[in-house]
């Protein structure tokens, strides 16, 4: 592999890793603070994928499409936060399990019966569908280059909010000792339905951002949901510095896997890798729970 | 009767309730015909729009097969093979149906073809076309209307081989139906294979796959992605540049009426074979594409036409028979002649009952509506058969 | 006094319940009769996870990995000839419990989610395997040309013999974990799904303890494995798919953990619910998502504790 080759093949591990770092700085968030085993984050995540293509259609815009499509996810999450999903807390995690489980069964099908089963299109305008040489004679996707921003971006707010803000600072108390921020008389509840909202958020613009190179169909989630669940096993459940770390991690030995490696044991690079950390560190690389 | 009191109090609540919903009791004279297909799940949009396909069959048959009035059962196989089997077998001694249709996946067909044919039932398959079916396994209870799995990917194999193409650089999934497409491709095509990759079965990103493309430049690509799969990887190949770069070839596997819309102008241009494209002129054939295109909003796709043919196959067995289905013999010898108007064109069954037709070669274009549509602009075979016949036992 | 009506009332469910899946058989159309065997098959493999995760605390999210072991390693015999019950199913057993045992000395190191997604990993590694498998078949999988014989004399290959053969192989399975579930070694294991550290405090080799859980709900989960390849006469690697083992949960959550009988009951109810909800819609599963949710928000024991609630109070 020239060298060349092998900068193109790292810049495609770093965009497939901001992709699953939108999803699983969401997930991670979720579960180490509200300890909310949420299955159907994928299909936050097909949802505003679905949302932005239908906007697309209706206003002709990729830019407003987005800028409606992410509210739109978030008002479907918190919804779904505030009626269902707050009387799982003082469950278990299996009941979770099984709960979310239920609704991705139920999205999957919904999604199926208001849009049909065909996959659904998803355009770039003219200005996003190219490529550009960023060094001489290496030429990358216009759109790729432009996920890999977001993605950055995202994880420089996230780490702005969580380190900077006194909402970050709750946080970062809830993920290590819930009870505690509780017996502070935080209001919880509002905390919880604004994290939620912003898992979903960070959900939705996955899909959306995904929605143009992938296609739009029901289950689009679940394979998605699983390497998400990979990331944040082996960043650290709680803590959204591992989930950055771990999904570069994941994106780059994916990417260097699947050429470098035969086809039976490239599908399994992601599993060894998290199998292997587990055993150095059976709690992920930063464990946030005290 | 007495047993069905003993019966109906012996059983619990739950399988009351069951059967209370399951059975239906049926008058003699109708058809019955099962449809198993992937109703859910990613592979769904193959099952329904076969169903469409086979529908419109139905409808143009005046809601009739062979004269007899049909009861249409619906199964889903949920693409796993132990689901197909358990409703085939449903289908078979619950519903008692005459003849099973539809089967999307080849592994749901391996599972259940000698289980529905053991029991004597019509098999005809309007997707799935397993190379073991079509030679040393050969049944004679089973009918395959649409094609055998190599076929399609030897016609471009072919095209390729004429065009004097040097090298080809060729992608799959990495299932049986991927490794079985790339060998029908490579059976018919001599010259230089530069590379032969595999990716993981619904792998959504092909970045790193198309990077490893764009660095070894090969004179030509093929590639044979099914469904969702194939929507991401012409997206991406448009959107890398590689369109511009390194021509693409695939079939209608990858680029079809159903998933065009999806990928939208990136498909433009493709080169594709297939049995069958909208513009082939027939009267069966416009009269299909007419009435689909004014009753669903959307243009059929090879799929449906299977589904289509289907119907009509089987109307035409049912029609020599008076709509009879005891004469098991007769009912087969009715199938063997295949005596209907394929949308497709010439059409006739080989020796292991899977179609000799014509493979034509198509490119996306768009029409005056800007739709995107295939049109063909060549053949590759006439009257071809597929590389497994002669190891088929069957003589009739 | 209580505990005599307590035990009466499971008794008496227990017993009906078993003389309707006696009749079925002998009532029951063809059909039905297959479709019970696989509600039984799927029965044991719900009973496996429960003795893991109900009474272990273990939650494996790759349990499928051992039906899919057990169901190959009978199709694998099966395609060199083997076809005697006698020797195939124990081998099914025994490599499943070969597997359980490195994948639980890896995994047990770690308990929680962190479990749950090491159960997983292993499990999709498996799946990756067999897929691999070009020789038997792929990821398309295999089809079996008949049933296993059992001693040479009973052919399986009649739905009723093959259903009573599972109806009794399913009674074995829930005695054998009702007898280990009651013994000290259940005990110590309901003890350490308790709290590990105050066990290993005691002295107790929690580790070997739960690893030797482990390898037994495998064992069990193995021979599910070889029933179910001659139930459908097929063996493919969807059997080992992560979203097998998301159904297997769901069956033991849904019909109550830790009862033994709740998770068989969950099979039952999820795979009837699934046939009969499919046969009305071809949209089903919009239906099936919101059931479970119902189920599991109004049941804090599933099924099983819905039924017994009311004995229950009279104690």
């Amino acid at each position: 592999m020239d060298l060349v080759l092998l900068f193109v093949q790292g810049l495609n591990g770093l965009q497939f890793g901001v992709m699953l770092f939108l999803m699983a700085a969401g997930m991670t968030l979720v579960f180490g603070v509200m300890d909310l085993l949420n299955l159907a984050h994928g299909s936050l995540y097909m949802l505003g994928a679905y949302l932005a293509a239908t906007l697309q259609v209706h206003t002709g815009s990729f830019p407003i499409a987005l800028a409606l499509a992410v509210p739109a996810t978030v008002l479907i999450g918190m919804a779904l936060e505030a009626t269902l999903l707050c009387r799982l807390y003082d469950r278990d995690h299996l009941d979770h399990a099984t709960m979310t489980f239920a609704l991705i069964l139920f999205f999957n099908e919904l999604v199926r019966i208001i849009w049909g089963p065909q996959a659904r299109f998803m355009g770039l305008p003219d200005q996003l569908s190219g490529h550009v040489e960023i060094l001489p004679g290496v030429t990358y996707p216009v759109y790729r280059l432009l996920i890999i921003g977001v993605g950055l971006l995202v994880a420089g707010f996230l780490y702005w909010l969580i380190m900077r803000t006194r909402l970050g600072m709750l946080i970062r108390a809830g993920a290590s000792n819930r009870e505690m921020v509780n017996a502070l008389g935080v209001n919880i509840k509002l905390l919880y339905t604004l994290l939620f909202g912003l898992g979903a958020a960070l959900a939705g613009l996955a899909g959306m951002m995904a929605g143009p190179i992938l296609s739009i169909e029901a289950g689009m989630g679940e394979p998605i949901l699983i390497l998400t669940l990979v990331v944040i096993v082996i960043g650290g459940i709680g803590s959204v510095r591992g989930a950055f770390l771990a999904s570069l991690l994941v994106g780059v030995a994916d990417t260097f896997g699947r050429v470098l490696l035969p086809p039976a044991l490239a599908s399994m690079v992601i599993y060894i890798l998290m199998a292997a950390v587990l055993f150095w560190r059976p709690q992920g690389l930063f464990p946030s729970h005290g | 009767m007495h047993q069905r009191m003993v019966s109906l109090a012996a059983k619990g609540l739950s399988v009351s309730l069951f059967l209370l919903v399951c059975g239906v009791a049926s008058a003699a004279e109708k058809v019955k015909v099962g449809y198993i297909a992937t109703m859910s799940g990613p592979g769904a949009s193959l099952g329904t729009d076969i169903l469409d396909g086979f529908k419109m069959g139905l409808k143009h048959c005046g809601d009739k097969l062979g004269g007899a009035p049909v009861e249409l059962i619906v199964g889903d196989d949920q693409f796993k093979p132990e689901v197909g089997v358990q409703v085939a077998t449903r289908m078979i001694e619950k519903d008692k149906v005459d003849i099973i249709t539809g089967i999307v996946f080849s592994n749901v067909m391996m599972a259940i073809a000698r289980p529905v044919t053991d029991a004597g039932i019509f098999l005809v398959s309007a997707n799935a076309g397993p190379s073991p079916l079509a030679g040393e396994g050969c049944l004679p209870n089973l009918f395959t209307v649409s094609w055998q799995n190599d076929q399609t990917h030897e016609a471009m194999g072919k095209y390729l081989q004429d065009k004097g193409i040097k090298g080809v650089y060729l992608m799959a999934p990495n299932y049986q139906a991927g490794k079985d497409g790339l060998e029908g491709f490579k059976r018919y095509f001599k010259g230089e294979i530069r590379a032969e990759v595999y990716t993981e079965p619904n792998q959504p990103d092909y970045a790193a796959e198309l990077a490893q493309l764009r660095s070894a430049n090969p004179e030509a690509v093929f590639v044979f992605y099914p469904g969702g799969m194939g929507v991401n990887f012409i997206k991406q190949y448009a959107q890398a540049g590689l369109k511009d770069k390194i021509p693409l070839y695939t079939t209608a596997f990858t680029v079809n009426e159903a998933v065009l819309p999806a990928m939208g102008d990136a498909a433009l241009g493709i080169v594709n074979t297939s049995f069958w494209s909208p513009d082939i002129d027939n009267p069966a054939n416009s009269k299909f594409v007419a009435d689909f295109l004014s009753t669903h909003k959307r243009l059929p796709s090879p799929f449906a036409a299977q589904g289509y043919d289907a119907a009509m196959l089987i109307d035409s067995a049912l029609l020599a028979t008076g709509g009879q289905t005891g004469d098991k013999d007769r009912l087969r010898a009715a199938f063997r002649k295949a005596d209907f108007q394929s949308v497709r064109g010439s059409f006739k069954f080989n020796r292991n009952q899977f179609p000799i037709q014509d493979f034509y070669i198509r490119e996306v274009i768009k029409d005056q509506d800007h739709q995107l549509i295939g049109r063909i602009t060549g053949v590759a075979f006439k009257d071809h058969s597929d590389a497994y016949c002669e190891k088929c036992p069957m003589k009739w | 006094m209580a505990d005599l009506r307590l035990l009466d009332a499971r008794g008496c469910a227990l017993l009906l319940l078993l003389s309707v899946l006696a009749a079925v058989p002998l009532y029951g159309d063809p059909f039905t009769t297959r479709f019970f065997t696989r509600i039984m098959i799927y029965a044991i493999l719900a009973l496996s996870l429960d003795l893991i995760l109900g009474y272990g605390g273990m939650a494996s999210l790759g349990h499928a990995a051992f039906l899919g072991i057990g169901a190959y390693t009978v199709g694998i015999l099966a395609r060199y000839g083997i076809q005697s019950a006698i020797i195939a199913w124990p081998l099914a057993m025994a490599a499943s419990m070969l597997v359980a045992l490195f994948i639980g000395v890896v995994s047990l190191r770690t308990s929680g989610t962190y479990f749950i997604m090491i159960t997983l990993a292993f499990a999709q590694m498996l799946y990756y395997f067999f897929v691999s498998l070009k020789g038997f078949g792929g990821s398309d999988g295999m089809p079996l040309p008949v049933r296993n014989t059992l001693g040479g004399i009973m052919d399986l290959g009649r739905h009723a013999t093959f259903y009573y053969v599972v109806l009794l192989t399913m009674l074995a399975a829930l005695g054998l974990s009702h007898r280990i579930v009651h013994s000290r070694f259940g005990m110590v294991i309901g003890g350490i799904r308790e709290n590990e550290q105050r066990m290993r405090s005691l002295g107790i080799a929690t580790f070997r303890y739960k690893l030797t859980c482990f390898v037994i709900a495998a064992a069990l989960a193995g021979l599910a494995g070889a029933l179910i390849a001659n139930q459908i006469l097929y063996v493919s690697p969807a059997l080992l798919h992560w979203t097998r083992s998301g159904e297997i949960l769901i069956m033991v959550v849904l019909g109550g953990m830790r009862s033994l009988v709740g998770p068989m009951l969950g099979a039952m109810a999820l795979l009837i619910a699934e046939e009969v909800l499919s046969s009305m819609t071809e949209h089903w599963m919009i239906l099936l998502g919101p059931l479970m949710i119902v189920v599991v928000l109004s049941g804090r024991t599933g099924i099983y504790g819905l039924l017994t609630k009311g004995s229950r109070s009279h104690g």
